[in-house]
């Protein structure tokens, strides 16, 4: 497949203007400006089956027909640059090494739902990213790309960066509005949706990254050329953010539909240490594990990943080989989505310190066997009782882990101690000294 | 909230600042990277400094409070001249992340959330940095990333900052 979202493998300065202009960079932009109207570019983007790759999957040309199309206010368009997910690592490199893409697909977005200011939501944490990204703003302004009556077409588009501080849940659309509008990122309640009430109380699209940047390649080659790619309802190139015990962990961009088993053995180069696989996470932290077996099966696409019991979120491939303990695996989710939580809704609030605060006794030897229901029980009531997802994500990896490793989970318990510490180093006890204690703030 | 008011911004911050408002529909909006400009010209986001920037933006220091407590990247006390933030994520665990953790108190001689005596360092963990194919690694200062850390790389690291002149 020829490379489309990494294309700095193979041109490595695309990041300059000069050389994304002489690699077809804003033709696209120039055909959408010139030869497109508005509502022609949603038909194209809504019939290459485009979906999110933030971790919803949503269409993406749906989602901009949802604005309304003679708004008497401003439209914005907010390019998601909050990249948290643990194991996702994707438009990190995206931002550093081909920014004009990603700038390209914001424009033409811009144009698709009539939107003239743009804000790109960078991690607080993406400090040489968003540098990169604000030389390449710079860079496009000076052509003609970006500000008053792009290329003559009388479309102006400003684009904005804008910095996070750290909060994995600026990362969620209607938490990222609310940072943006320098506020706490507390998810809001919907509706109203982002499309009818989103930034400063306008009609507001939210997009990844990644997702922005597969749209010149659909403006230029269209719908039907994208839709080849991969499987026909969750198709184009995708991303994957391999990590973990793997020989060669590293972004790799492969057609969706790719099976996980080679994913791992192939173009990962296999288990590092010579060791088996034991478990792996095929969408990021906030879902559940497949074990080895079930990993032997599953494509890597939307669908067939929900198929078989998980999701694909962000792509983000966790390995894990067979001296893995699936109990301290656990305990460090819930440690994240702990500290994570905004603390807007008691079930994700209470319900994700109650999880880490049984799984620091678990690891330490210290759980019951009941806990492991108690457990099961504080996801059940966590799930589809809050305001967004986050709390979603830690009950899905919870049940995942406690129902498909429960005799690890026993083990503990029964010996008293962790199986796998004490050897070698290996898996030593957790840093931070909060965790022996059991003492989270 | 303090009376007395010791935080000013310097002139080219001022401008920095100036520049932003224009960027959104509200003053509010302003906040995060307004903050941000606190912090790199105090180098931390102390009380005081959070009343300024309130008065700045005519925002009430309680929002103001709020908003920098709700982001780990705001420094509410001093922080060393060269602050280490580990990834202990998942990804990063996996891959030794605790052994570089381990490494750099064992040298330094303090734990986490720490300052050395001198306030050269301060060792911190950080949650996913999104650098899990490079793991384990480090953020240095808020900004640059230093992946595929062992412990000889790390102690080679913290020796350079050691001798880097004031």
């Amino acid at each position: 497949m020829e490379r489309i979202l990494t294309r700095w493998l193979d041109i490595p300065d695309i990041r300059r203007l000069d050389v994304y202009e002489a690699n077809g960079g804003y033709q696209a932009l120039r055909k959408a400006l010139f030869d497109m109207k508005p509502e022609e570019i949603i038909n194209e983007v809504k019939n290459s089956n485009l979906r999110g790759r933030g971790g919803a999957a949503f269409p993406t040309g749906t989602k901009w027909s949802f604005i309304p199309k003679d708004s008497k206010k401003p439209v914005y368009l907010c390019c998601n640059a909050d990249e948290s997910e643990p194991g996702t690592f994707a438009n990190r490199y995206q931002l550093e090494f081909d920014p004009h893409q990603v700038l390209e697909g914001i424009l033409i977005a811009c144009r698709a739902v009539n939107a003239h200011v743009a804000y790109m939501y960078f991690r607080g944490e993406f400090t040489h990213q968003k540098r990169t990204v604000e030389g390449a703003i710079a860079e496009a302004r000076a052509k003609g790309y970006i500000g008053k009556n792009i290329m003559g077409s009388g479309f102006d588009v400003e684009i904005y960066t804008h910095r996070g501080a750290g909060a994995y849940i600026c990362g969620e659309e209607t938490g990222l509005l609310e940072s943006l509008e320098g506020k706490r990122a507390y998810p809001r309640n919907r509706p109203p949706f982002p499309a009818i009430q989103g930034a400063f109380g306008c009609p507001t699209v939210v997009n990844n990254v990644e997702t922005l940047s597969n749209v010149p390649w659909i403006i230029k080659k269209g719908a039907d050329w994208y839709r080849s790619i991969g499987p026909e309802k969750s198709p184009g190139p995708k991303l994957f953010c391999l990590s973990g015990h793997v020989n060669k962990p590293g972004l790799y961009e492969l057609p969706m539909g790719f099976p996980l088993k080679d994913l791992i053995y192939d173009v990962g180069g296999g288990i590092s240490d010579g060791r088996k696989l034991k478990a792996v996470i095929p969408g990021g932290a906030s879902f559940p594990p497949f074990t080895a077996e079930e990993a032997e099966k599953v494509m890597m696409d939307f669908d067939s990943v929900r198929a078989a019991g998980s999701l694909m979120g962000t792509a983000g491939v966790m390995v894990m080989h067979d001296d893995t303990c699936m109990v301290d695996v656990l305990r460090t989710i819930a440690h994240f989505f702990h500290h994570e939580s905004c603390g807007q809704c008691t079930p994700c609030r209470e319900g994700c310190g109650w999880i880490e605060k049984l799984m620091i006794d678990m690891e330490a030897g210290r759980g019951k066997v009941s806990d492991l229901d108690v457990m099961l029980n504080v996801a059940s009531n966590m799930e589809g009782n809050t305001i967004c997802v986050l709390a979603d994500s830690l009950a899905m990896p919870t049940r995942g882990f406690i129902t498909k490793f429960r005799s690890e989970f026993e083990d503990h318990v029964r010996l008293g101690r962790c199986p796998f510490r004490d050897r070698d180093g290996r898996l030593a006890p957790p840093a931070h000294a909060a965790y022996q204690e059991g003492d989270h703030a | 909230m303090p009376e007395t008011r010791k935080p000013k911004f310097s002139e080219q911050a001022l401008r920095e600042f100036e520049e932003l408002l224009t960027h959104y529909p509200t003053r509010q909006a302003a906040l995060l990277p307004t903050l941000w400009i606190a912090q790199r010209e105090f180098g931390w986001v102390g009380e005081e400094t959070q009343a300024y920037v309130a008065d700045l933006l005519g925002l009430p220091y309680s929002h103001v409070k709020a908003v920098v407590t709700f982001y780990p990247m705001f420094h509410r006390k001093p922080v060393g001249k060269y602050l280490l933030d580990v990834c202990t994520n998942l990804s990063c665990r996996l891959r030794g992340a605790d052994r570089i953790v381990n490494c750099i108190r064992r040298r330094l001689g303090i734990e986490i959330d720490e300052t050395t005596k001198d306030g050269k360092f301060t060792l911190g963990v950080a949650e996913c940095l999104a650098s899990c194919g490079t793991a384990p690694m480090l953020q240095l200062n808020q900004d640059r990333f230093y992946e595929n850390l062992t412990e000889e790389s790390i102690l080679k690291l913290i020796d350079e900052l050691s001798k880097r002149d004031d």
